[in-house]
């Protein structure tokens, strides 16, 4: 068994590279630039205490969603052409599930299609799997977040990504319902963002609000970033990752090539942009001042939409996205806090959940695709609401009895690091208390 | 009260499915995947509203 796994599945591979291969390549060795990024940015967005926790983390949540996805995944989500179950209801037929070998048994490597779909998405899970982990930051166990990323991994995203990407029923909904082109996702701002924001706001309900912030009397306590500097790094780096996932996607999925794939990074920064500057705006008029986490968050989420939008919408229709994703962020952070009570200290389930939301139906009002994509794209946010999101309450609810997610009391006091890693991430760090007394 | 939540989520998904699967003509199927996407809607308030009723206390 083991024998046969190991045996190389690239039968015939040719001794140069074609130009779509060549493309295919590259691209794929950017996508860890948008995990690096997030990954700085939820560190910094945490605890002091907790910062090697939170990184290492990163690395092994992005480790075991790729494992998980390469043994179970990879069965269920499949590639486009690829065999899969369906059966027939009303006028259609509804693929539900592929039906491929696990362990990439099956996949044609020398086919530049399925390989590139196959490779593209065990990147994208990882960075799936990363969105719960910097919601749960400061409380939420090392082993714990894994076991969760691989039932993420194995389950939840193959799922969906299945229905979205494999030629599933959300993909066919065009060509069975007249539906536009059936629902459309490029960039993965509802299969990887919305889905990752969901099981975010799954996660934080299950394991709670950290230890203090939510206090019997008064307003929720503020606890800030810890390094604003990793932060805005981490968005930097983020958009490098992101460039590379939005082009891919688009050539990949929305069957964009030659020169009008340059319209999918313009389209990127032009959200992007419109986002930071929007949410800064805002933010200077609510609070006083333009808060750095609250703009950092308001570049990922125009990222987010970009996610969606960029590969078939005009540059203008972009730029105005990116502008509503960030200018409403700032508001939703605060209703999300202060009304519903969610303690999400990286802001994932409104810079992922709720722009990824956004972007999706954005898509579906600014493009360009035939009548009734709206509708297309209604019904792909109401399978991320009404099934994917039940989903991964119920799937983390059963999990957190078998591995509990939260760690004990002592833990959050002393913090993540010296309880599970046993040494602090800045072991000569020192606070001069002069440097905060007020000039 | 959070599980008539995700209830009522899971329910309004399945009035969307079923909208696709049996109703004939496009605008009652646009008619109804907007009803299920109220109906989620309100699943999720009342799922918010559940959490918020536990929240605070943790000094």
């Amino acid at each position: 068994m083991i024998a046969t796994l190991l045996v190389t599945v690239v039968p015939n591979v040719p001794a140069t590279l074609d130009a779509t291969s060549a493309l295919c390549v590259v691209l794929l060795c950017a996508l860890p630039l948008a995990h690096a990024g997030l990954a700085i940015l939820n560190t910094g967005l945490g605890r002091s205490r907790s910062a090697a926790q939170s990184l290492l983390g990163s690395l092994c949540v992005v480790a075991v969603a790729a494992i998980a996805w390469f043994f179970l995944g990879f069965s269920i989500q499949g590639y486009p052409g690829g065999p899969l179950h369906s059966f027939a209801a009303g006028s259609a037929s509804w693929d539900w599930l592929a039906n491929c070998s696990p362990f990439f048994r099956g996949i044609q490597w020398n086919d530049a299609r399925p390989a590139s779909v196959a490779a593209f998405q065990i990147f994208a899970v990882g960075l799936a799997a990363l969105i719960p982990w910097g919601s749960g930051a400061d409380r939420w166990r090392l082993g714990a977040g894994c076991a969760a990323a691989a039932v993420l991994a194995a389950l939840i995203y193959p799922l969906f990504g299945h229905w979205v990407w494999g030629d599933g029923w959300l993909a066919q909904l065009g060509a069975n319902f007249h539906l536009g082109s059936g629902f459309a996702d490029p960039g993965g701002a509802g299969a990887i963002h919305a889905l990752g924001g969901f099981t975010a706001l799954a996660l934080v309900w299950i394991v709670g609000s950290r230890r203090g912030k939510f206090p019997r009397q008064g307003p929720p306590a503020a606890i800030p970033a810890h390094n604003i500097v990793y932060v805005l790094f981490g968005c930097m780096l983020a958009f490098a990752g992101w460039l590379a996932f939005n082009t891919l996607g688009a050539f990949l999925f929305a069957g964009i090539a030659g020169p009008t794939l340059m319209l999918v990074p313009v389209n990127t920064l032009l959200c992007a942009s419109g986002a930071v500057l929007a949410a800064l705006l805002v933010a200077r008029i609510r609070f006083g001042k333009p808060d750095a986490s609250i703009c950092a968050n308001g570049w990922v989420a125009g990222l987010v939409v970009s996610s969606a939008v960029a590969a078939l919408v005009s540059p203008a229709a972009a730029l105005f996205s990116g502008i509503v994703a960030g200018a409403t962020l700032p508001l939703t952070v605060e209703f999300l806090e202060l009304r519903c009570g969610i303690d999400d200290p990286s802001g994932a389930i409104a810079v992922h959940g709720v722009s990824g939301i956004w972007g999706l139906f954005a898509l579906g009002l600014l493009s360009r695709l035939p009548a009734g994509q709206t509708v297309a794209q209604l019904v792909g946010i109401g399978t991320l609401l009404g099934l994917v999101f039940p989903l991964a309450y119920g799937a983390y609810w059963l999990l957190n009895r078998v591995v509990p997610f939260r760690t004990d009391r002592e833990g959050e006091r002393i913090g993540m690091d010296l309880h599970e890693l046993g040494a602090g991430a800045y072991p000569e760090f020192a606070i001069h208390n002069d440097e905060f007394i007020p000039r | 009260m959070k599980l008539a939540g995700f209830g009522l989520l899971f329910s309004g998904w399945l009035i969307m499915i079923m909208a696709l699967a049996v109703l004939p003509t496009h605008g009652e199927r646009v008619a109804f995947v907007i009803a299920g996407l109220g109906v989620e809607i309100i699943g999720l308030v009342l799922a918010v509203r559940a959490h918020r009723e536990h929240v605070g206390g943790q000094d």
